[in-house]
């Protein structure tokens, strides 16, 4: 997959309840919980992104609670992918079984500011900033998550494995 | 090369005799646990993969806890999907508003997990039952319908941190200080994908509610499962709950761990994290004075019957501040009726402060005590994130419970010793 789009940057440990606070959690409404994405940091953040927009963090983005509402917030508004230094374990599994695509890039993010201009090729995994030419290296996701983005999300991969599913 | 626990129970539920660290495995789930926020999300994926039946209807466990009893409309159709669901697939642990806790105080207490086993559940606190020598971790949604689905869940064998407590605690010291310390020590993604395994004489001394308060912090120095080896304390917790068979493991002598830390808990002292990350931990001292206007004593943290009984004898003869609000909240029914027979719930009446039915209410700023703008906090709880507790302005600190119930006392944070 390719993306291009503006960059919107955060820093170190964003958390769940800053991505979608959990007042908003008695909705599973995807355009309801994109409208209050962010909005305790950033009140006006589900307005301004545009469609495509890529979010650029630093370490352990969506730590806390394992809250899938929180990728799908983010998925919700328009984000095309989310690039960070390290993920929290249970949103980097949220992000990939719902199809919110996310890079892993230990390389030196913070060079990249909020409005450059990004272009992302997740399959070769390299991130380029456009403003400025350089291009960034991500990590190579393992074989077998590979397997389940190319399927679409975990439970079109399970239809593959288990029969159950299909009945 | 031996094994940790860690590996030793994901090796059995995957049939393999060796698993090593990076390794992924798939493996069977002993029990898959979903709430009132992510059951309804599950169950929703549950429909769209086509399935019709669950994979096993004893090995599933819904509980409203955390809008419930239903704090609005929108809350009560969430409730009111798990519940339905429940009823058509029969699903055996489904706890109704009046039999239901705090998820995970609730499945210990019920010897619904036990040592040995493999827990999934779609709410991050999931690894409380580590301290039971489980492997048990907190998943998404769509992890948690493929479970339900399949019986299954795929792993990567995580590395194995390993950390020791030396010595024995001072006064006023708890489960929760030695966790907020190792927190405030290693930061929130100091133990990233990793296994943390608890150890070392200190622990020995822990009741098994002040394990379960270590291992339910595990997330918040980003783990992927916290975890103890059973013992004689373990054994004797489990053997009056489980209703079936169970297997303890424990790590072999020249097992891996990707690092060993020491500590030395006798210079540790009753602890508090500072706003807005669990590692922002400072002796209480440190902090002593900083005005606030609420106290919540509960929580999967700390809302069990050893946490109401310190907080209680911290209370015990004095009045809540007046411009304070002390919100007493049972982890679960058996706790509250045990609070009932040995008088703590009178106590806390008597001082002034409200005892709520079980919910996780306030720790996630659902109901039940939000805080306003500017407003301070000091919780029993794990998270004092960016608008955790109410408003995006307000601030939650992180204690112990007898920490917690001084500080309602003084109308502002204080060391238990000062009241007691």
């Amino acid at each position: 997959m390719k993306f291009r789009g503006k960059v919107w940057t955060f820093e170190d440990n964003i958390d769940t309840d800053v991505i979608i606070p959990a007042r908003y959690l008695n909705t599973t409404d995807p355009n309801e919980l994109a409208a209050h994405c962010m909005e305790d940091i950033d009140p006006d953040f589900s307005k301004k992104v545009s469609r495509g927009d890529i979010i650029v963090a630093g370490k352990n983005f969506g730590c806390g609670s394992s809250r899938e509402h929180a990728p799908l917030a983010i998925k919700s508004t328009g984000i095309s992918c989310v690039i960070a230094k390290s993920f929290a374990r249970i949103f980097y599994r949220n992000a990939i079984n719902i199809g919110l695509p996310i890079l892993e890039c230990e390389d030196s993010l913070e060079e990249i500011t909020s409005g450059d201009k990004l272009e992302v090729d997740t399959d070769k995994g390299t991130i380029t900033n456009l403003a400025t030419g350089k291009t960034y290296r991500a990590k190579p996701f393992p074989e077998f998550i590979n397997e389940i983005i190319s399927a679409g999300g975990l439970l079109s991969y399970a239809k593959k494995v288990d029969n159950r599913c299909t009945q | 090369m031996g094994m940790t626990i860690t590996e030793k129970i994901l090796a059995k539920h995957a049939g393999k005799s060796f698993v090593e660290p990076g390794e992924l495995i798939m493996v069977n789930v002993d029990m898959a646990l979903a709430n009132d926020i992510t059951g309804p999300v599950a169950i929703e994926e549950f429909r769209k993969a086509g399935a019709e039946k669950v994979f096993d209807r004893e090995k599933i466990a819904l509980i409203p806890d955390h809008f419930a009893p239903n704090k609005d409309i929108k809350s009560a159709e969430l409730c009111k999907i798990l519940r339905d669901f429940a009823k058509e697939h029969e699903i055996v642990h489904y706890y109704e508003v009046g039999r239901m806790g705090i998820e995970h105080a609730l499945l210990p207490e019920q010897g619904i997990v036990l040592p040995g086993d493999v827990v999934i559940g779609a709410d991050s606190h999931t690894c409380t039952y580590g301290a039971l020598g489980a492997f048990s971790t907190g998943v998404g949604s769509t992890d948690l319908a493929f479970a339900m689905i399949t019986g299954k869940c795929w792993f990567k064998v995580p590395e194995t941190m390993k950390f020791i407590y030396h010595g024995k605690l001072n006064p006023w010291v708890t489960g929760k200080d030695l966790i907020l310390h190792t927190i405030g020590d290693i930061g929130v993604d100091g133990a990233l994908y990793k296994a943390m395994e608890f150890t070392g004489e200190a622990l020995s001394y822990l009741t098994m509610d002040e394990r379960f308060t270590m291992t339910n912090m595990a997330i918040e120095a980003g783990g992927k499962n916290g975890i103890m080896e059973p013992d004689d304390v373990t054994l004797e917790y489990v053997k009056k709950r489980a209703k079936r068979s169970f297997d303890v493991f424990k790590s072999d002598e020249d097992a891996h761990y990707s690092e060993i830390i020491d500590y030395n808990v006798e210079k540790i002292g009753p602890k508090i994290a500072l706003p807005h990350l669990p590692e922002n931990v400072v002796d209480v001292e440190e902090a002593q004075g900083i005005a606030i206007d609420q106290v919540v004593i509960g929580s999967c943290t700390n809302g069990r019957l050893e946490d109401m009984r310190m907080a209680a004898e911290v209370i015990k003869g004095h009045k809540v501040h007046p411009y304070v609000r002390l919100i007493v909240i049972p982890a679960t029914q058996q706790v509250y009726q045990d609070m009932i027979k040995e008088g703590i719930t009178e106590i806390f009446i008597q001082a002034g402060a409200v005892v709520s039915t079980p919910t996780c209410g306030p720790c996630l700023g659902g109901y039940m005590g939000i805080l306003a703008k500017g407003e301070r906090a000091v919780a029993t709880t794990n998270r004092n994130f960016v608008g955790r507790m109410g408003h995006p302005e307000s601030e939650v600190f992180l204690s112990n419970p007898a920490v917690a119930a001084a500080s309602a006392i003084k109308g502002e944070i204080t060391h238990p010793q000062e009241v007691a």
